[in-house]
């Protein structure tokens, strides 16, 4: 996903109020960006904190900076300079964490990001996109370059299966009918499940829908009564439970009074094994692969 | 020199013991739209900074001491480069930004006296429903860009505020001021490693080092003696002023620089009130109401002796 990242965000470059920050990273993905605005393109170095305030700073003289790092060094490390300069004064700096959920996989703990929009919701003003295809990046990218709000994007690795042509990009889309369960996936996570359900029929599969965009704001009446029709909604997400979609969803329904006659989370438990691996075989060991949440679904129905 | 008869006033009272609260607010009270220094006594080509930092100093203690609120140690080191900088130094296209937040009082009396907050404002301090919170607010008042109070982050801002001025080749200079305490966050040691690699000689960062920080004497925590050395070694252009002297500040702050510039002021914690002088304590303790007639006679006393031998 970096590559159209860099590939989209491009088409702003010309833009006089973009200012692009790296907190020194983009290694053979962003030297087009780069070349492409050389004065605004700034590598800020190993020091997030102060790139952050910088953000913050120039955001205050009326540019759009972007702030750039591995998912937890953007996120993380600075969390009070975002809570403090961009998100108590609502100025319009997005954050791009790089490798969400377990994207950097064998690297280690360190570099995957478990929490990251869980913690970042609990602030003012924030909102968080997170693609799930490269081709969610151009509308993405627009309303994060134009917005009146901090933000933040997830980026992860697209999987767009054979055959899958993803719907025009929206908050909420509802990508394939089924009758077994109502699946609300946040992010690429989506692509491999719609790459087995397709291979099911109707009545077995579940009915799958994608989130990009939270917090939740009005959930679509369509979504309601697909929950109620199959009477069970099953959350997907590579995040932990706390602060996740599962919490935010459920909180909602119960707020406005909707019952759901069964509720199930398949979200990131950490580290089970205490074993490293690549993003697959975390996982796998979160039971997030589509076999893993495909099983324990028709396990529920039985 | 200042020869109004404030001044004559001042000393009379001063003979008599006490200067009392409606003495002080008929006196000092000013139109708030105006600048202090446009005032008869104060002619705007001739600002007389001491005395306008000893108005300024009567307000920030009757502030704190009707609202019963501490920190007045380092607000009382700090004044004297905020009246400075405000009435002296910035231009409409300049910036400032209190990096130290809990000098908080010391920001709002100085704005009080350009005008920008009101008599109103002052009288709302750390109450409930105020604009003016313990440390500088994130909204709602256009002099203050950011919220601070958590140490280690104005320098940043600012480094970001003055990378803004130069990408968009726009005029104006920005002012920072820390504590020295601060300085031990890392993240400020950062943000001084980007302005010099970017060469913001629009950024202009001033230390407000009287050697006290929360817990003990800046030399017994964690001690970065000698702090301006620090500064050269990181390739900035440093110069240590007395910070309590208004024309030396002035001086220092109006210089140019091929680069971003460190202003280290030594300054005395709780300056102008002897008890509370380089005493810790009152980087906390909220004033008696004796404590707070005693400081207030001090600071008379010492505008009536200036104004004698002037």
């Amino acid at each position: 996903m970096r590559d159209a990242f860099c590939r989209e965000l491009m088409r702003h470059s010309a833009r006089p109020e973009f200012v692009f920050l790296t907190g020194d990273l983009g290694f053979k993905a962003l030297e087009p960006l780069r070349a492409s605005m050389p004065r605004r393109f700034i590598n800020a170095g190993v020091a997030e904190q102060n790139m952050v305030c910088v953000a913050a700073g120039l955001a205050h003289t009326g540019f759009r900076p972007w702030v750039y790092s591995i998912a937890p060094f953007v996120y993380a490390r600075p969390f009070e300079q975002i809570r403090n300069n961009i998100a108590l004064p609502g100025l319009p700096v997005t954050l791009v964490g790089n490798g969400g959920g377990y994207g950097y996989g064998v690297m280690g703990s360190t570099h995957h990001a478990l929490e990251d929009y869980g913690v970042l919701l609990t602030l003012a003003n924030m909102r968080v996109f997170i693609p799930a295809f490269d081709s969610d990046l151009g509308p993405i990218i627009e309303t994060q370059m134009t917005c009146a709000f901090p933000s933040y994007l997830r980026l992860g690795l697209s999987e767009v299966p054979d055959g899958f042509d993803p719907p025009p990009y929206a908050q909420w889309r509802h990508l394939v009918e089924g009758d077994s369960a109502t699946l609300l996936v946040a992010g690429p996570l989506v692509g491999g499940i719609v790459r087995e359900v397709t291979k099911m029929s109707r009545e077995e599969r579940p009915s799958v829908w994608l989130i990009s965009e939270l917090p939740l704001g009005n959930i679509p009446s369509g979504f309601l009564e697909d929950v109620q029709r199959t009477g069970h909604l099953a959350v997907v997400e590579e995040h932990v439970s706390t602060g996740g979609l599962g919490q935010m969803i459920s909180h909602d329904l119960m707020l406005a009074s909707v019952t759901v006659r069964r509720f199930t989370h398949h979200y990131a438990q950490g580290y089970v094994s205490g074993l490293y691996g690549s993003q697959k075989y975390h996982r796998r060991e979160s039971q997030l692969d589509p076999a893993s949440v495909l099983a324990a679904l028709a396990a529920v129905a039985t | 020199m200042c020869n109004h008869p404030l001044w004559t006033l001042i000393a009379a009272r001063q003979i008599r013991g006490l200067a009392s609260e409606s003495y002080l607010v008929r006196t000092f009270h000013l139109p708030t739209s105006a600048p202090l220094w446009q005032s008869e006594c104060m002619p705007a080509d001739r600002p007389n900074l001491p005395d306008l930092v000893s108005r300024v100093k009567l307000r920030l203690l009757r502030m704190h001491f009707e609202s019963g609120v501490g920190h007045i140690g380092g607000n009382l080191s700090a004044l004297d480069l905020l009246v400075c900088l405000y009435h002296q130094i910035l231009r409409p296209e300049d910036t400032f930004i209190l990096s130290k937040g809990h000098a908080a009082g010391a920001l709002y009396t100085t704005l009080w006296s350009t005008g920008a907050l009101s008599e109103e404002d002052l009288r709302t301090f750390h109450k409930d429903a105020t604009r003016l919170s313990g440390h500088p607010p994130p909204n709602g008042i256009p002099e203050i860009p950011f919220a601070t109070g958590s140490l280690g982050h104005g320098v940043g801002l600012a480094a970001g505020v003055a990378l803004g001025k130069k990408l968009k080749d726009a005029p104006g200079r920005v002012f920072c001021l820390t504590s020295d305490g601060e300085w031990n966050e890392g993240s400020s040691w950062e943000a001084i490693i980007f302005a010099v690699q970017q060469g913001l000689s629009n950024l202009v960062i001033l230390v407000d080092a009287n050697g006290l920080q929360g817990f003990g004497a800046t030399s017994e925590v964690a001690d970065l003696a000698p702090l301006a050395g620090k500064f050269r070694e990181f390739n900035l252009q440093v110069e240590e002023i007395d910070g309590h002297n208004c024309a030396g500040i002035c001086g220092a702050l109006d210089r140019t620089a091929a680069g971003p510039r460190v202003v280290v002021a030594r300054t005395v914690k709780g300056c102008g009130v002897s008890f509370m002088e380089n005493k810790l304590e009152w980087h906390y303790l909220p004033m008696t109401e004796s404590q707070y007639r005693q400081a207030e006679r001090e600071v008379l006393e010492a505008c009536a002796t200036r104004s004698a031998g002037s």
